[in-house]
């Protein structure tokens, strides 16, 4: 049996038609046309395909469609409607990625991590990405770049 | 790749109309989903209902009663680090959580729903089984209580019977002070199952728990290092003393994260920083939860 489902996403609402076992990747992809979340892993493993669920980070390839009922979504075109963050702008400015395959998942993690943790640590932050595997790099050119955008204003006019 | 095979949902909004609807042949819960779907993508379950309990009220709660804090079936590993009752009073299940997956799947993962899957390496077993934590189960008949100790039957088994629901479990602090360490061992952090893991309580009055998991086909308790510690001060040769019990306890295999003589030799290694760390920690001298010691 099919279920009408409303949910909103990106800001939008918006109502469709789901079979209970599609999963929420697959859906967006490919009904809603939302590619930002990528298929990599699929057990929830590899976080490419990391979206908020009502603001908290979920693998949307963990969730069935039909549980989004009533809920809120968001994605990488969601975070970056308004123009590219500060983290993303920073992520290009150190080169953070090659093939770029983790990077939505990535975003959309620390995303979360800042809502909280306005100014992260770098532990903080490799624990925020732990579950996000990227198979170019090393970690370390997104972790400084997560961090230069988060850090907080030096002090100004104290003492010196 | 996609789900095979044809289900339907229900999302029943009390605990009475879920207990209605599991009575259905192939009836099957989800909670948090983060086994479930996996199990579905590859076939290892095939029900013909899923019974989302996110909307039945009250079950998302962390509750404290005198000496009994209650996770209800919906507690997320990452509700379990957020916790000011979790701080408070059993730290170690919030240092459990912080090392299991990562953040994505601890916003999903229920911590009943991991005693339930009941996974060899689930960590919240031997963290729940060092405050003999009982598991409350409800269905058509009413609601039982199982202790935790004999809810893990083999790999993936559990006492529930068809039809019934886990609502919760119930843990049991100490009557006096007490401190733990949660220790994982593990080949890197994000998403990486325990190769083995140790659960460690030590009281005020040098009674100690051990529960390890990932080295036998369920979680157990090491009663017979508990007997040779209690009363005791953990004297280095007391220490080594236990360690050399651990072989009797476990019983290891070799499988793809780790061959059966590593977990043996590494388990003793974690007896060993785990029974110091919750001692200092007591002391108030130990390293702050969330410190890997292993």
């Amino acid at each position: 049996m099919r279920h009408d489902i409303e949910m909103k996403l990106n800001g939008e609402r918006l109502s469709v038609e789901v079979h209970p076992r599609e999963v929420l990747l697959d859906v967006l992809r490919t009904q809603l046309g939302v590619k930002s979340p990528k298929v990599g892993c699929e057990r929830g493993d590899c976080g490419a395909c990391t979206v908020l669920l009502d603001g908290r980070s979920v693998r949307s390839c963990l969730v069935l469609a039909v549980e989004t009922d009533g809920h809120e979504l968001t994605t990488l075109e969601g975070i970056e409607h308004d123009g590219l963050t500060d983290v993303q702008e920073a992520l290009i400015e150190h080169s953070s990625f090659q093939c770029g395959f983790c990077a939505p998942g990535i975003v959309v993690a620390a995303a979360e991590l800042v809502t909280r943790t306005p100014h992260p640590t770098p532990e903080e932050v490799r624990e925020a990405i732990a579950g996000n595997l990227c198979r170019c790099t090393g970690y370390e050119a997104i972790v400084d770049a997560v961090v230069a955008a988060t850090r907080a204003p030096a002090h100004s006019g104290g003492e010196t | 790749m996609t789900i095979a095979h044809d289900f339907e949902y229900v999302l029943p909004r009390t605990l009475e109309d879920a207990i209605d609807v599991l009575g259905r042949p192939g009836a099957q819960v989800l909670a948090g989903g983060t086994d479930v779907v996996p199990w579905l993508r590859d076939d290892l379950i095939e029900p013909a209902l899923l019974v989302d309990i996110k909307a039945i009220p009250g079950l998302g709660e962390i509750t404290i009663d005198d000496s009994r804090i209650s996770l209800g079936a919906l507690v997320t590993f990452a509700d379990l680090i957020a916790s000011p009752v979790v701080a408070a009073h059993a730290p170690l299940l919030a240092e459990m959580a912080s090392q299991v997956a990562s953040t994505g799947v601890r916003n999903r993962a229920t911590v009943v729903g991991n005693v339930c899957s009941a996974v060899p390496s689930l960590d919240a077993g031997p963290a729940l089984m060092v405050y003999d934590a009982q598991v409350e189960v409800v269905g058509p008949d009413g609601d039982r209580l199982v202790p935790l100790g004999e809810w893990f039957v083999g790999p993936r088994t559990t006492r529930l019977r068809a039809g019934e629901v886990c609502t919760g479990v119930t843990l049991v602090l100490p009557p006096v002070d007490h401190a733990g360490a949660f220790l994982k061992l593990a080949r890197y952090s994000g998403e990486d199952l325990a190769q083995a893991n140790l659960a460690v309580v030590v009281t005020e009055d040098r009674n100690y728990r051990l529960a390890f998991g990932a080295v036998a086909p369920v979680p157990l308790r090491a009663r017979s290092i508990e007997v040779l510690l209690a009363g005791r001060e953990l004297e280095d040769s007391l220490v080594e003393e236990a360690a050399q019990l651990v072989a009797d306890e476990i019983s290891p295999i070799t499988d793809i994260r780790a061959t059966a003589s590593y977990r043996s030799h590494m388990c003793r290694v974690m007896l060993r920083r785990g029974l110091r760390a919750a001692r200092d920690r007591l002391a108030g001298t130990g390293p702050p939860y969330g410190t890997h010691v292993i």
